[in-house]
Parts: structure tokens; C-alpha cells; sequence
């Protein structure tokens, strides 16, 4: 095996020029395949934990019907009393969730006493919220970033309301809403903070005391319209959700039909069709590695072939193997795949280091995403693999070629 | 018993419904430590003996034993198998491998094909490149060695894992004169040596002379046989 290896590579040395080319081309491959991968996986990982971490929770539970009318803002699609306390205990029983946050989801009229306008607001509690949605505090760009998030009275506006209205921290503010029962009712706020917008649903929403948004609503016992799940570890959301979608099945009616449906942030923001359309760019982005390593390994090896096939005869007459001689050429193959996946895994690694000490900042939307690429074990490992697999795939048809040869037919090759 | 024993062998080409007819209703017999030479001009049927003979081809018809091998029951593989265990090859253009020193080349059969261990594999390598005289240019590539000294290696390299049989097809014919003779006087010498059975091809009448034994072809018949020695 070595013996043939050796061999193999000095074969490759024999047109260095050639085998330099295509294993170049491999690299260049592979460098695109695995820059891009870490700069598309570090897009996606900053914008779903944006998304996850300061808005929506990586599952949430509603009423049925709510979320097809999330954007009229139902109080009539609430979790009763007694049905959150249901949820909870189910929700306390799954264990591999970390924190849940019950919220009021309201649409209020927000008034500096000059101008009014519409505010889509949450009413939380400070401390579940901040367990549920840990990256909230960090949107905070005006006002104290240390305390409660929301102390009764206090209220967290989005900037754009902010700008529009030039309202500040600290000034006192009016949030007029509608009740259930068509009834309205007011109350003064003073602004605790400006949160910076983000890009999906909930973006642009505030955030009030729970306390407060039950009194604005009029809402005697603790209802909700939405719970917002945070788990311990994001990669095992398929699971957790299966298990808590068949926990909250049992949650039924007087009828005996579930009032509960489950949502993933998937299925909840517009961005998981982004984070798709991602993960097949990177699907095409490696098929088009597949393709140059097959055609750029087997046209080097059919060349090779056929410039050595008096060589082959020669080999084949003194006794080598067929096998031995599949194995000379698919060495071959093998060689300029490990070359040009070694030195592509290499030289990625050296610019995504570079990357992390010099951040690439772009807008997306009215954010800036800083990009801070990282490259998994896995990712190097697929790659890796993928590359030496093709270029061995690519050299066995020009390498059984070579085996099949007839020794006399070759002996006699000009 | 013959180590080469052919019975009317004979060797069609056919291409569309056209017949060649290469070789035709040979039989012949070789024993143990001869010299022989095939001898004929071009066309003949010197090089389509020894490509039977080395069980690169299955004869048409007749039958040919090598070594008490039938050469038409074997299959490309074991074809193979029995070159690499029983035979040596020297050829006209001398065939080394150009990435591969003198050494290598003559290694070559040991490493690739017999699997030999490292140390006996070098005292055997180096024994032999001495025995052609070639010991000092072990470390050069083929393209440094003059042809000659290309045919003496290609020699090293047949002769290395101690066949039965060394088969050379116009094993002179690109050398000059006296390299030529040069070259059989070391085959010959190789053959005394090590008792190796040698068949070469030839259509230089002054290398002809220099086998025991010749067998001359004509329109791939075998019109005459000479001992000569």
C-alpha cells in the first residue's frame, strides 16, 4: 500500500505542473466551499440568535387560531387561567427546557400628549422574560441597561417610535388600549429604555410589567396569550417539540379536543425561509465542488493514462497485478484529492482566523451584522471527505481503464 | 520434461471478416538453461511466439505448455500471477520506468509483484545490478544512463526475482553494434550464472549467431531449426 502511494506520488511529480493546476483548483474548491460556509453559517447563527434569543424563544405555545391572527392582535384567543396553570405544569415537566416567559400581547394608542400613534406591546414579567429571551437587555441602546428590564409603570419602546414621536428616556407617556369587552382604558408610563429594532416578528414590539398590562386590559385573573419557551440546547428543538407537542395534545376542551398549538421560531419567522435558502446555496456551493474535483482529477488521470500506456503494458507484462495497477492510478486520484484538501482546510482556517481579528461588518436591513465565522470539526471533516472521495471516484474509471489493459496492445502503444 | 512445449499452435487475428494468421502450425520444444534466439524479418511471427510463450496472448489453436502451465487456461489475472512468479521480460525499447533509479526499477518486481521483505529485497537488488555491472549507477534515473546500460539494468530487472525464463523481444535492436553483443554476452553470462532459460527474438543475423539454438519463422511458420551449439 505504501509502496504503491509512493509510487503514485512520484507518477504526479512527473508533470508537476499539471498535478500543481488541478490540485490548486481543488483548493480554490475547497477555500470557497469552506468560506463560505463559515461566513453563511455565521450569518445565520447571528440572525436566528438575534431572533430566538431576544424575541421570540426557540418555541412558543398559543391558543389555537392565534397565530393566523397574530397581526390583529386577538384578546378574544387567550390561554384562560386555569389552562396556564395546565401548561406550565407541562412545561415544568419537560426537561429539556430551560425557561418560559407567559406574555400579554397587546395593541395599544401611544400618546406623548401631542402626537399618537400604534404600539404593538408585550406585557412581561421581567425576570421570566429575561430567562426566556436573554439577548432582550442588549437591545436596550438608550436608558439603563442594569436593573429589572420592566418595573411597573415603566415601558420599553422601539426606536423607530422613539425617533418618530422624539420621545427620550424618562419622559412620561400614555398607552390608551382596548379590552376584550370593547371597554378602553389608560394609563401614564415613563419610558424605561429604547430598544433597537431587529429584523421578523416582534421586532418592533414594546414591552410593559405584566402587572400593568393586565390593568390596562382589565384583566382580573392571569391570562396569556402566548408562552414563550427557551431550551437548553437548540439542537435538540425536533425533539423537545415532538415531546411537548404530545404533552400539550392532552390539554383538550370540554369537547375533548386540544386547544393548544405549538410553534417552533421556524415556523414563526420569515427568516427560517432565509436560513433555507442558505442551506441550499451551500448545497449548490458543494455540488459545484464535486464537479471540479471529478472533472479536473479525471481529466489528469485519463491524460496520465494515456500518455503511460506503454508504461502500463510494461507493468502488466512483468507481473503486477491488475489490482496493483487499479491501485497506482486510483493513488494517484487519492494524492491530489489529500493535497488539495489539506492545503484548502489550511489555508481557510488561516483566513477565518483572520476574519475573527478583523470582523466583517454589512447592513442588513436597518441592522449591522458583524460576521464572525467559525468552522466546525464536522464541516472540515465533510469537506474534507467529500473532496478525497470524489477524486478517488474520479481516477477509478481511468485507473480500471489502465487495469484492463491488454499488455500487448499497450507494449505496442506509439 | 520441455520447459516449453508447443503442439501446432497457432495465432489468428481477426478483424471484421478479415483473417491474419500471425502464427501458423507451430510446434516446438525448449528445455532448462538453453540460449535460443527466434529468428526472422519483420512479420514473421518472432514476436507473437514470444508474446505466447510469455502468456501475454492464448494461442487460436494447438496447445502450448510453459512450466507445465497450459498458457490457453489461464485467465488475465492468473496470467499475471504466473508471469510475475516464473518469467522475466526484456524489450526492445528497454522499458524502465523514467521516475524510477536504476534501483527502483530493478526493486520494482520484488516490491510490486512478489512482495519481498525490505532487507532481502536489497541484498537481492544490489546483486544483481552488480552481476550486469551496474552497481555504481544504481542511484540514476533512465534518462542518465546510455542504452546500453538501460538494456543491463532492463536485464537486472528480468533476472531479479530468479524466473525460470527470461523472454526478450529484439533485446538489441536499438543498440549500437557492439553494445549489442555486448548485451547478449551478459544475458548469456547471466544465463551460466543463475541457469536461467533465455528466448529472445531477433533479425540480426551477428546476434543470431550468438544463440545455441535458433528457430526461424517466416509468414509466421517455422521453417527451420539449428543447434548451434
Amino acid at each position: 500500500m505504501i509502496a504503491t502511494l509512493k509510487l503514485s506520488a512520484r507518477n504526479l511529480m512527473r508533470y508537476q505542473r499539471r498535478t500543481w493546476l488541478t490540485a490548486g483548483l481543488i483548493t480554490i474548491g475547497v477555500v470557497a466551499m469552506l468560506l463560505f460556509v463559515s461566513a453563511a453559517g455565521s450569518f445565520k447563527n447571528v440572525m436566528i440568535g438575534q431572533i430566538t434569543d431576544s424575541m421570540l424563544g426557540h418555541l412558543q405555545v398559543h391558543r389555537k387560531g392565534y397565530v393566523a391572527s397574530v397581526d390583529n392582535l386577538p384578546l378574544n384567543l387567550n390561554i384562560g387561567a386555569k389552562m396556564l396553570e395546565r401548561v406550565k405544569t407541562e412545561l415544568a415537566a419537560e426537561p429539556g427546557i430551560a425557561a418560559m416567559s407567559v406574555r400579554l400581547k397587546l395593541g395599544a394608542m401611544f400618546s406623548n400628549y401631542t402626537e399618537t400613534t400604534s404600539i404593538r406591546l408585550n406585557g412581561v414579567d421581567p425576570q421570566a422574560e429575561e430567562a426566556a429571551a436573554p439577548g432582550l437587555r442588549t437591545r436596550i441602546i438608550d436608558g439603563d441597561k442594569t436593573g429589572p428590564l420592566v418595573a411597573p409603570g415603566q415601558l420599553l419602546i422601539p426606536d423607530l417610535i422613539a425617533k418618530g414621536l422624539k420621545v427620550k428616556v424618562g419622559d412620561t407617556v400614555v398607552l390608551v388600549a382596548t379590552n376584550r369587552d370593547g371597554s378602553v382604558n389608560g394609563k401614564n408610563f415613563t419610558v424605561r429604555g429604547v430598544l433597537e429594532q431587529v429584523t421578523g416578528p416582534g421586532g418592533r414590539d414594546g414591552y410593559l410589567h405584566t402587572d400593568d398590562a393586565r390593568e390596562l386590559l382589565r384583566m382580573d385573573e392571569p391570562e396569556a396569550m402566548e408562552v414563550a419557551i427557551r431550551l437548553h440546547d437548540m439542537g435538540a428543538l425536533p425533539k423537545v417539540e415532538a415531546s411537548l407537542a404530545s404533552r400539550l395534545e392532552k390539554l383538550t376542551n370540554k369537547e375533548g379536543k386540544p386547544v393548544l398549538e405549538l410553534h417552533s421560531w421556524k415556523a414563526l419567522s420569515p427568516f427560517a425561509n432565509i436560513a433555507g435558502m442558505i442551506d441550499l446555496m451551500t448545497l449548490f456551493i458543494r455540488v459545484m465542488l464535486v464537479a471540479i474535483v471529478l472533472v479536473s482529477v479525471m481529466n489528469v488521470m485519463l491524460m496520465a493514462v494515456y500518455e503511460r500506456i506503454r508504461e502500463i503494458g510494461t507493468l502488466a507484462a512483468i507481473g503486477t497485478p491488475p489490482r496493483r495497477i487499479l491501485g497506482l492510478y486510483v493513488g494517484e486520484g487519492l494524492l491530489l484529492g489529500l493535497i488539495g484538501a489539506a492545503v484548502g482546510v489550511g489555508l481557510s482556517l488561516g483566513v477565518v482566523a483572520l476574519l475573527n481579528v478583523y470582523p466583517l461588518q454589512f447592513p442588513f436591513g436597518r441592522q449591522i451584522i458583524t460576521l464572525q465565522p467559525t468552522l466546525s470539526l464536522q464541516e472540515i471533516a465533510t469537506v474534507a471527505l467529500l473532496v478525497v472521495g470524489m477524486a478517488v471516484l474520479a481516477s477509478l474509471q481511468p485507473a480500471w481503464r489502465a487495469s484492463r489493459m491488454d499488455p500487448i496492445q499497450a507494449l505496442r502503444h506509439v | 520434461m520441455s520447459l516449453i512445449e508447443a503442439s501446432s499452435i497457432s495465432r489468428i487475428y481477426r478483424t471484421g471478416d478479415v483473417e491474419v494468421a500471425a502464427l501458423r502450425d507451430v510446434s516446438l520444444s525448449i528445455d532448462a538453461r538453453e540460449f535460443v534466439a527466434f529468428v526472422g524479418p519483420s512479420g514473421s511471427g518472432k514476436s507473437t511466439l514470444l508474446n505466447l510463450v510469455g502468456c501475454l496472448d492464448h494461442p487460436t489453436s494447438g496447445s502450448l505448455t510453459v512450466m507445465g502451465a497450459d498458457v490457453a487456461k489461464l485467465d488475465r489475472s492468473a496470467a499475471a500471477a504466473f508471469r510475475g512468479e516464473h518469467l522475466g521480460f526484456v524489450f526492445q525499447e528497454f522499458n524502465l520506468v523514467p521516475v524510477l533509479s536504476a534501483y527502483e526499477n530493478v526493486e520494482y518486481p520484488l516490491l510490486m509483484v512478489r512482495n519481498w521483505p525490505p532487507e532481502k529485497r536489497r541484498a537481492q537488488v544490489m546483486k544483481m545490478l552488480a552481476a550486469v555491472g551496474m552497481a555504481d549507477q544504481a542511484h540514476k534515473r533512465p534518462d542518465e544512463l546510455s542504452g546500453g546500460q538501460k538494456q543491463r539494468v532492463a536485464v537486472a530487472r528480468a533476472l531479479v526475482s530468479e524466473p525460470q525464463l527470461v523472454l526478450a523481444d529484439e533485446p538489441t535492436a536499438n543498440l549500437d553494434h557492439d553494445t549489442a553483443h555486448k548485451v547478449i554476452a551478459l544475458m548469456k553470462q547471466m544465463r551460466d550464472e543463475f541457469g536461467t532459460t533465455f528466448v529472445f527474438s531477433t533479425h540480426d543475423p551477428k546476434i543470431m549467431e550468438a544463440a545455441e539454438r535458433t528457430f526461424m519463422l517466416e509468414d509466421g511458420r517455422l521453417v527451420h531449426q539449428e543447434q548451434r551449439a
